[in-house]
């Protein structure tokens, strides 16, 4: 019988959920259990009505598994939309209050909501979609696992509705990018558990004898995520069946391992995980092998070694000891190097083909998503110098530099590798439409810079004011100022 | 000597020589005489089919 394990298996979980709520030690617990609850149930029945009894037809294990890749790509879409609606919701929110529907729409609980989408919700998606895509093509070798990649799939949604629900009722251990309680965070290593093996399998029974360097990097990503995951939520929970848990970690300790944390999120999730992306898909539409393989190995281990130690920079002019501060800022700067490097090599695959920038609008976002990393590459270890930090830190800059390295960088290079990927996946020939690629391109070009130059205005200007008033002995107090914006990177 | 110091000493020391070294390696290895033709090859793997 068709999916008979599967059946079984979220009947159990869903009653362990009917435990979760009979025996729940708080309310929030118990709410968030008939999340679940009815979460796994809908799944349930959804998959009993597509059940079958007549024998499956075995798969063809000489055929890619692009199934998961077809549900990969539209969550992307699905969850982006989300992802962004919600961020012009948290903006409109600061400008105008009145916007805050208490209890479950405040701006507390909504700007988690919003990271925790576009980065996990929207950046996971894509990078474990392309990441199948990718290691299958240049293994030459089917999924490993069976259905273990389903399993990968449809493990991720649930944490990203567990997580997301859970904000808006307000549970949150409030560790930045690591807002779930401890019960959604063991769910999500069992899913990141599942993805690793998936995709090491694949690699380990590959038909091309080389590792191309495209997985490289996605390995590194699933690796080091998997270790900073699992560091940064070591907690004791209060009850086995309630939301609260105290950290590991106290005082300064447990600051610096957050920021180590949040740090290496942007560095092997939304560097490492997308420069995988660029260098399988910018070849692949630009049909040139990318500019240098040796620079490319170059750039992978000089980002390993230096993006891990690049975390104090978020603790500067706090308790956090002067020589780690000092550490995070010299490997910060350092890593212009990698950077850049990686930014050359990209670009330069087109050398050659630079008349594909006019007429392959594909191609054209590629080029902006790789300018993009270059500049917010360039701005971000210049923001995490001691003196710059002094002006930029606790102000709109910094939400103006991340949001030019998501959405430049992230975002373009997403749904360029989109474009590439989909009608592939589907089999058809190109793309709907081309002009509209061009009008997408246009508008984000637009949006995205003026975001930019706005932000650096706003936050410049912050920073010179509060420098009329205070001194640089007070500026940790800065956390606790009163602020346009409380967001923080 | 307690914990913090030791540990502190050692990743100022042998641990920070020990990566310099691999990675001093990993620079070398890239570089090797004839590696210019296997890179060539491995670089056009993802243009070899769909």
């Amino acid at each position: 019988m068709k999916f008979a394990a599967e059946i079984f298996g979220i009947g159990v979980f869903a009653f362990v959920a009917l435990m979760g709520v009979a025996f729940a030690a708080d309310d929030l617990f118990r709410q968030h259990m008939w999340v679940l609850l009815f979460t796994l149930a809908a799944f349930a029945v959804i998959l009993m009505r597509r059940t079958s009894f007549a024998p499956a037809a075995p798969a063809d294990p000489s055929a890619y598994m692009d199934e998961p890749i077809r549900y990969g790509a539209i969550a992307t879409m699905f969850w982006g939309v989300v992802g962004f609606l919600i961020g012009v919701v948290v903006a409109l929110q600061l400008a105008f209050p009145q916007l805050n529907l208490e209890p479950w729409f405040t701006f507390g609980r909504m700007r988690p909501l919003h990271t925790s989408a576009v980065i996990f919700a929207f950046g996971g998606n894509a990078l474990i979609a392309t990441s199948f895509y990718v290691v299958q093509r240049t293994s030459r070798a089917r999924l490993f696992g069976g259905n273990l990649a389903w399993f990968v799939f449809w493990g991720y949604q649930l944490f990203i509705v567990m997580a997301a629900t859970g904000y808006l009722l307000g549970i949150t251990q409030s560790r930045e990018y690591a807002e779930p309680e401890w019960y959604v965070d063991l769910w999500l290593t069992v899913v990141w558990v599942a993805y690793l093996a998936v995709f090491l399998g694949t690699i380990l029974k590959r038909k091309e004898p080389h590792i191309y360097v495209a997985n490289w990097f996605y390995l590194s990503f699933i690796v080091t995520i998997a270790m900073l995951h699992v560091v940064n939520n070591l907690a004791i929970p209060v009850s086995i069946v309630g939301v609260k848990s105290y950290s590991a970690f106290s005082g300064v300790q447990d600051a610096l391992t957050q920021w180590w944390y949040g740090h290496n999120a942007v560095g092997f999730f939304l560097t490492a995980g997308f420069l995988g992306m660029m260098y399988y898909f910018v070849p692949k539409q630009a049909e040139r092998p990318v500019y240098s393989y040796r620079l490319s190995i170059i750039h992978f281990w000089a980002l390993i070694f230096l993006y891990i130690w690049a975390g104090p920079h978020h603790l500067h002019y706090t308790a956090l000891p002067d020589w780690a501060q000092t550490l995070g800022m010299v490997f910060s700067v350092m890593l212009w190097m990698p950077s850049w490097g990686g930014m050359i090599n990209g670009l330069m695959t087109l050398s050659g083909a630079w008349d594909k920038v006019r007429t392959d609008p594909v191609i054209r976002m590629m080029v902006a998503a790789i300018a993009f990393y270059g500049m917010a590459t360039f701005e971000g270890p210049m923001m995490s110098i001691k003196a710059v930090n002094s002006l930029s830190h606790y102000t709109d800059w910094t939400i103006g530099h991340v949001h030019s390295g998501a959405l430049g960088w992230n975002g373009l290079i997403t749904f360029a590798a989109l474009y590439y990927m989909v009608p592939k996946l589907w089999g058809r020939q190109r793309l709907y439409s081309l002009r509209l690629v061009s009008w997408h391109f246009w508008l984000a070009m637009l949006g995205i810079v003026v975001y930019a130059a706005v932000m650096w205005v706003s936050g410049i200007m912050q920073g010179l004011m509060w420098r009329e008033y205070d001194a640089p002995t007070t500026w940790p107090a800065r956390r606790a100022a009163p602020c346009s914006s409380p967001a923080r990177w | 000597m307690e914990t913090y110091t030791a540990l502190r000493q050692f990743a100022d020391s042998w641990a920070l020589a020990a990566m310099t070294i691999f990675f001093i390696g990993v620079v070398i290895f890239t570089f090797r005489p004839g590696s210019r033709r296997k890179a060539d090859e491995a670089a056009r793997i993802p243009l070899k089919d769909d």
